[in-house]
């Protein structure tokens, strides 16, 4: 069998370090899939590096799940190749290709008790009995669920049978470990906390290699050491998660990825100065903001993020505009407000506001750096 | 409840108590009081006696039990398995394929049975396949009744079954006959036991087709009960008419015994 780490006499003696010391890379080589006449991933091309997170992320019916099943083996491309290491997996069936799959209603076998749900993988590759005693072991406390081995399914809550389904995967000591909206079935504060034992246990794991389908950008942004954006069956974007936030190549990522403000500017002038700011013009405000490569004349985007704009100025952040103030709504730590800059809504998330706020209506100033802006092409489609 | 007012709902209770005792309890009553009654020229019996049970105690009641029972346990049995099998192999081929063929199925229990016992006579009296006068010819006839009963099932389980369950258990490394028998089989387990049932108590009640192709020495419960009241020996037919439900029925609890044993489990 092609797959060395996965068939029923290696498993024994696959040494549980090397695994977690070196994943595999996952390599989408032009893989496209269509249903019948509807196309619904576009040649894609993409490498998920050994030991990587991967987020991909974007609105439901983008193709994401389209994607992951591909790999999983559950979905056949209609063109390219898939590779997870040296292997060519494209045509090997799913229970040849060494991956652990969690999707998002757990899918833990109800007939079964935790501990046999976790076995299942290792018995089913015919492991040996004190290995398996073993991993079942391991696995459950590395979920932090040791303490309800003998429980059914039914008996545990969400959260606590999404571990379980966890476990099951890590068992079989996967080469890559497949997410599917793991957490979308949770509720917001377990969800939280489910992320932060995620990136823990890679942290524990490094050498896991993860591909994390999800359309919570807060997911993706605290757990991916890359963000692919989908969009439509092709990949939108994908780049290191904090390049991707911070200068989003397109208006799709920047208002996917924390819903930026995006200010329609003229070019008047490209990046000079020590910074290569680029100076652009809203109206009669003449702005400076992280270039890409435009030219005097160009129209563009202008990209704000809500927390970067400021009722107040100093000697940093010296962009102003204007613009009318249409709603207020405080939560506490933070307050939004909306408002009208030349006929584009803006949202500002301030955590300081004056001491006495401007009342609806009024026509208030707007600071930013423009260290936190970027210039962003836009879209050629929509 | 679409209704809510408490008179409306206490007519609805009525209505429904007045149809199920006119439909299904009165006949019932009524077949139980005949394996009673020494003499019914009136409005009640004249007088109640167990002679009937004896007699058909005595007579051919027990191999009628004994043929009714293996006939239904091996037609159920041979139907499970091949409504089951049938159920999976069309859930992988292409949409189409799948309907046509699930059609084909359904077919026997569209034809009247009669028809189909009429069918399998001229069919099998001939060489190369004569079945004709066997025990074997029955088991087909039961087996082409049933089994469109426990492949629609069987298939209703599958559609209702998540296909996570089943490709999570293969990228875990199950091969398919593994994931067979250690998921979808046991997930199936439910609706396997009521496809057996449901096969089974039709089986047992089978008439039409039985009566066409039924050979000497294997009288299944029906053709002795349709042969009883036919002879004119209406309380007889009676008692082995309550021998049949007492079985059957005794046969169903028992397996929804297990399946909710099962279900709890
Ligand atoms: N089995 C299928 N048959 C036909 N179309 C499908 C099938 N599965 C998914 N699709 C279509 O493929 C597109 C992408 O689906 P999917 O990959 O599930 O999106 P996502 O996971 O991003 O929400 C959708 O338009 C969906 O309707
Ligand atoms: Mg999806």
């Amino acid at each position: 069998m092609s797959v060395p780490a996965f068939t029923g006499s290696n498993v024994m003696d696959v040494d549980a370090a090397k695994i977690r010391g070196a994943g595999s890379n996952v390599h989408f080589d032009k893989v496209s899939v269509a249903y019948g006449a509807h196309v619904v991933l576009h040649p894609l091309t993409l490498d998920i590096a050994p030991g990587e997170i991967l987020a991909m992320i974007g609105p439901s019916g983008s193709g994401k799940t389209t994607a992951l099943r591909a790999v999983a083996g559950f979905v056949r491309p209609a063109s390219g190749r898939i590779r997870i290491g040296a292997t060519d997996v494209t045509d090997l069936p799913p229970y040849e290709r060494g991956l652990g799959m969690v999707v998002q209603n757990y899918a833990l076998f109800p007939h079964m008790r935790v501990e046999d749900n976790v076995a299942f993988g290792l018995r089913a590759q015919g492991a040996d009995k004190a290995l398996i005693g073993e991993r079942v072991k391991d696995s459950l406390a590395t979920v932090g669920m040791s303490g309800f081995a003998k429980r059914y399914p039914r008996e545990l809550s969400g959260g606590q049978q999404q571990r379980v389904a966890i476990a099951r995967a890590l068992a079989v000591r996967p080469r890559v470990l497949l997410l599917d909206e793991p957490l979308s079935a949770l509720d917001a504060q377990i969800r939280r906390n489910m992320v932060e034992e995620i990136a823990k246990l890679h942290r524990d794991l490094p050498g896991l290699t993860i591909l994390y389908v999800t359309h919570d950008q807060t997911e993706a942004l605290t757990l991916a050491d890359k963000i692919a954006i989908m969009r439509d069956g092709r990949v939108s974007s994908h780049g290191p998660t904090a390049e991707l936030y911070r200068r989003p190549p397109n208006r799709f990522t920047a208002e996917f990825l924390g819903r930026a403000n995006l200010l329609p500017v003229t070019v008047t002038e490209g990046a000079t100065g020590p910074k290569g700011f680029a100076k652009a013009k809203l109206g009669d405000a003449l702005l400076a903001g992280a270039a890409r490569g435009e030219k005097p004349g160009d129209k563009t985007l202008l990209c704000i993020r809500p927390q970067h704009l400021s009722l107040t100025g100093d000697e940093e952040h010296t962009n102003r505009i204007v613009g009318t103030l249409k709603e207020v709504h405080w939560q506490g730590e933070l307050t939004h407000l909306v408002l009208d800059v030349d006929g584009t809504p803006v949202r500002v998330s301030a955590t300081r506001l004056p001491v006495s706020l401007p009342e609806r209506g009024s026509v208030v100033p707007l600071f930013f750096a423009p260290g936190d802006t970027s210039l962003v092409p836009e879209d050629a489609r929509g | 409840m679409l209704v809510w007012s408490r008179p409306g709902r206490i007519v609805l209770w009525l209505v429904f108590a007045l149809l199920f005792s006119v439909l299904f309890l009165a006949p019932l009553a009524v077949i139980l009081l005949s394996s009673l009654a020494d003499q019914w020229n009136g409005v009640l019996p004249s007088g109640l006696t167990t002679e009937h049970y004896s007699d058909v105690v005595q007579g051919a009641a027990w191999k009628a039990v004994k043929a009714s029972l293996v006939t239904g346990f091996l037609a159920g049995a041979v139907a499970l398995v091949s409504g089951t099998w049938a159920a999976l192999a069309l859930r992988i081929q292409d949409a189409t394929l799948a309907r046509v063929l699930g059609v084909l199925f359904f077919i026997p229990s569209a034809v009247p049975s009669v028809s189909v016992g009429l069918g399998l006579l001229v069919a099998f009296s001939h060489p190369p396949l004569l079945l004709n006068g066997t025990i074997a010819i029955v088991m087909a006839a039961h087996f082409v009744l049933i089994s469109a009963f426990t492949f629609g099932n069987v298939s209703a389980g599958l559609a209702r079954l998540s296909p996570d369950f089943e490709q999570v258990a293969s990228s875990l490394g199950a091969r398919p006959a593994y994931r067979l028998r250690h998921v979808t089989l046991p997930l199936l387990a439910p609706y396997l036991v009521a496809a057996f049932g449901l096969s089974f108590a039709l089986s047992m009640g089978e008439l039409g087709a039985t009566v066409m192709v039924y050979p000497p020495g294997w009288v299944t419960l029906p053709v002795s009960i349709f042969s009883l009241t036919d002879r004119g020996d209406v309380f007889a037919g009676a008692a082995l008419t309550m021998v049949l439900v007492a079985v059957t029925l005794i046969l169903l609890l028992g397996l929804e015994r297990v399946t909710g044993r099962q279900a709890r489990s």
